[in-house]
């Protein structure tokens, strides 16, 4: 029997009352396997026959170096608790869903900044789910739409149940009208029963509004807020913000909505299977009136640090004060630093980052010779990628980064701007042999 | 180079503001700002147009915007209450200018943002959102600065006739000059009303403070729940790289800014 038990939990109610039972002859047999089975220590706590929750004081805690009985309330020793318990805490607690005929479609177009999604697409996917699970009964699956290239791996996880993905060079830049041909196709084939777009300045709320009229829908924006409510159309009233946010407008939720972030809770209990869907109608070649010459080069200087994308930061690591400037310049990031390089006068103080300097948000923030002290850390929570120069493997820096690479900072940012030149030298040139 | 032919038609769209503090009428800082980016137009004839009810609130807040150097507006009377959408839609038909500013958002009624893209839905032309600066116009193609997140820009080409919606990223209005606001004249005209039955429907109310979004951490143990609320963020899973050679280490870092697409 031992041989085929597999994780979960099974009761033995005879057993436990043997196990309860001081007096009876086969406790301490018993009590020695339970213990067995939770892995050292007797069992301390076990669900009684009416259902209560039993506790053994005697069988927790273990006998401390001065012989005296210690008990450990912090979690660490974890011995002599029901069986099996431990072991999945381990694992993904994650539930899978899959919805295999879905009664309807809420289709949700994230912006994916940077090819992920944001926290405010993941929170409109939430808001997205609260449609679609309303009532279980009728299952409704979420459609995401994705232009462009994508290296989001989580979008399961997010809540995606199927997956609309086109790539194709129309979608580069601002091509508002070429996703809108692509959203009346999926609104021809699928029908989806609601749209959701994120209000953001960056694509949702552009595209939402050209959606919504091409539709013959009132859209309501700036939305915050759902309930249910049996007697609007689509079952469902929503509050939204109006009137350069001085107002709220409580209305039923009509079927283009344009939701704010934190409009729902992100999912995060369930896994669902982003199954891949094409369109069988190619949407229209639409001819643009719009032509976008792609990004103009700002002076990463004058970005304000709080909205940089892209930072180079120095702490007191950076000895070489000229070559990392002269590193920011050929990266084109904007320049940050830790306060001990602030205060000993290398950098301004307006570009120190951290707890009492400036929050930042970059979507790659790159520590050069910073050790990643707490107050550092927290001003740099809301970044993506973090890579740290960094002598020393040991340091809290190290910890964050999802890249690290350990030496001397002056040798690898040299190297780093000559790998950069070099690589941009070539490209000219051969853009020049291509015009020639 | 005849001055006639490099002249265009631009109407910009003005409505009513309301002061973020006082609620006090105002000209609103959006609108504001695409009267302005219309005035640093070379060889712009610049016409104002706004749409709603005739008062006394709106008049003070509308001559705020002829103050900037203009010296009319018109206005097409509105009922309270009224979609203005196809009275300033019939208004641009009968005398289409070339380029349609109007800011992003109104800051009053429900402020949407829908209109300048109802107008072009009705007037069959191209809009363009989020204008930082217009770079200039030539044969009939405006070459446009689109402001993105993160102070970066973007350059456009629209064929005209077009719409483009200004936003916070436009460059700041200049001070309204009380003097010529006075002297400006304030036009008025008529054009059927068609009234917003749908808004009226809805329950309107002051903004309530959105609720703070809590830290939610599901752990089974109290431990682990402190351990989490006092934890430092962690990337957790990081690449670490030791023993490499500078130009090694250099090379990792540049694929990780190249597939960020941060480099360019
Ligand atoms: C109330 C309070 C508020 C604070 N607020 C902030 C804040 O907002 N922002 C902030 O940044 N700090 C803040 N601090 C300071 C913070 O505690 C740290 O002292 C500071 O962040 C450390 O800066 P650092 O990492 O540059 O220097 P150090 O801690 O000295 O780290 C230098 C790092 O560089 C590495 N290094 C040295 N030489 C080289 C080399 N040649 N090549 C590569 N690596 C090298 C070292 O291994 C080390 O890890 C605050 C402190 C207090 C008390």
């Amino acid at each position: 029997m031992r041989e085929n038990m597999n994780d979960s939990i099974r009761r033995d109610p005879r057993r436990a009352w043997i196990a309860r039972n001081r007096l009876h002859p086969e406790h301490l047999s018993v009590l020695a396997a339970l213990g067995e089975i939770g892995g050292g220590g007797a069992a301390s706590e076990w669900l009684g026959p009416n259902g209560v929750i039993r506790r053994n004081p005697h069988a927790i805690g273990f006998i401390g170096p001065k012989g005296v009985k210690r008990i450990d309330r912090s979690g660490t020793q974890q011995g002599g608790q029901a069986p099996g318990q431990g072991r999945q805490a381990a694992q993904d607690s994650r539930r899978a869903v899959t919805i295999e005929d879905p009664a309807f479609l809420v289709a949700v177009v994230p912006d994916m900044t940077g090819g992920r999604l944001s926290g405010h697409d993941r929170d409109l996917l939430g808001l997205a789910r609260r449609l679609a699970d309303a009532d279980p009964a009728r299952p409704g699956a979420v459609l995401a739409v994705i232009f462009g290239e994508h290296k989001d791996s989580t979008l399961g996880e997010a809540g995606i149940d199927r997956l609309l993905h086109l790539e194709d060079a129309a979608f580069t830049g601002f091509s508002p009208e070429a996703r809108l041909a692509v959203l009346a196709a999926v609104e021809r084939e699928f029908a989806p029963h609601h749209w959701l777009l994120p209000d953001s300045p960056l694509g949702g709320a552009d595209l939402g509004r050209r959606l919504a009229l091409s539709l013959d829908e009132r859209p309501a924006t700036g939305v915050w807020q759902i309930e249910a409510d049996g007697e609007a159309p689509l079952g469902w009233r929503c509050t939204a913000r109006g009137a350069a946010e001085s107002l709220d407008i409580q209305r039923p939720l009509p079927r283009v909505a344009l939701a704010l972030a934190e409009c729902a809770e992100p999912v995060d209990e369930t896994r669902h299977s982003a199954e891949p869907l094409s369109l069988t109608i190619e949407p229209p070649r639409i001819l643009s009136r719009i032509e976008d010459l792609g990004q103009v080069a700002v002076d990463p200087a004058g970005v304000a640090l709080a909205e940089a994308e892209f930072i180079l930061s120095g702490g007191n690591g950076v000895k070489d004060w000229d070559g990392f400037h002269h590193a920011a310049t050929v990266l084109a990031a904007t320049e940050g630093a830790s306060r001990v390089a602030v205060d000993d006068g290398f950098m301004a103080r307006d570009r120190q980052v951290g707890a009492t300097g400036t929050w930042v948000t970059a979507r790659v923030y790159m520590a050069v010779g910073i050790s990643g002290a707490i107050q550092h850390l927290q001003g740099i929570q809301r970044c993506d990628k973090v890579v740290t120069i960094n002598r020393d493997p040991g340091c809290d820096m190290i910890k964050r980064a999802d890249l690290a690479v350990i030496g001397d900072a002056a040798e690898i940012l040299a190297a780093l701007v000559e790998q950069v030149e070099q690589q941009r030298a070539e490209q000219h040139g051969g853009v020049r042999r291509d015009a020639a | 180079m005849q001055p006639d032919s490099r002249e265009i038609e631009v109407a910009v769209l003005v409505s009513v503001g309301r002061h973020p503090v006082t609620g006090r009428a105002r000209r609103a800082d959006q609108d504001a700002r695409g009267v302005e980016v219309a005035l640093t137009l070379p060889g712009a004839r610049v016409r104002l147009l706004h749409a709603g009810p005739a008062d006394d609130g709106s008049e003070e807040a509308l001559r705020g915007y002829l103050g900037m150097g203009l010296d009319r507006l018109t206005r097409v009377e509105q009922p309270e209450g009224a979609d203005v959408v196809p009275a300033l839609a019939q208004r641009l038909a009968a005398a289409p200018p070339q380029l349609v500013i109007a800011g992003s958002r109104a800051e009053r009624g429900e402020g949407s943002g829908l209109l300048p893209y109802a107008l072009a839905e009705y007037l069959g032309w191209p809009l363009v959102n989020g204008l930082a600066e217009v770079e200039g116009i030539e044969n009939g193609v405006a070459t446009l600065l689109q402001a993105l997140p993160r102070g970066q820009r973007r350059r456009l080409q629209v064929r005209l006739p077009a719409i483009i919606t200004v936003d916070g990223a436009a460059p700041m209005a200049r001070q309204s000059a009380f003097g010529p606001a006075r002297r400006a004249r304030l036009e008025s005209c008529a054009e059927v009303a068609v009234m917003d039955k749908a808004l009226g429907e809805w329950t309107l109310m002051p903004a309530r403070k959105r609720p703070k979004r809590l830290k939610i951490i599901k752990a089974g143990s109290a431990r682990d729940r402190f351990k989490a609320a006092a934890a430092k963020a962690e990337g957790g899973g990081g690449q670490l790289l030791t023993d490499v050679t500078p130009e090694q280490g250099a090379e990792a870092i540049l694929k990780l800014l190249k597939e960020e697409g941060v480099l360019r």
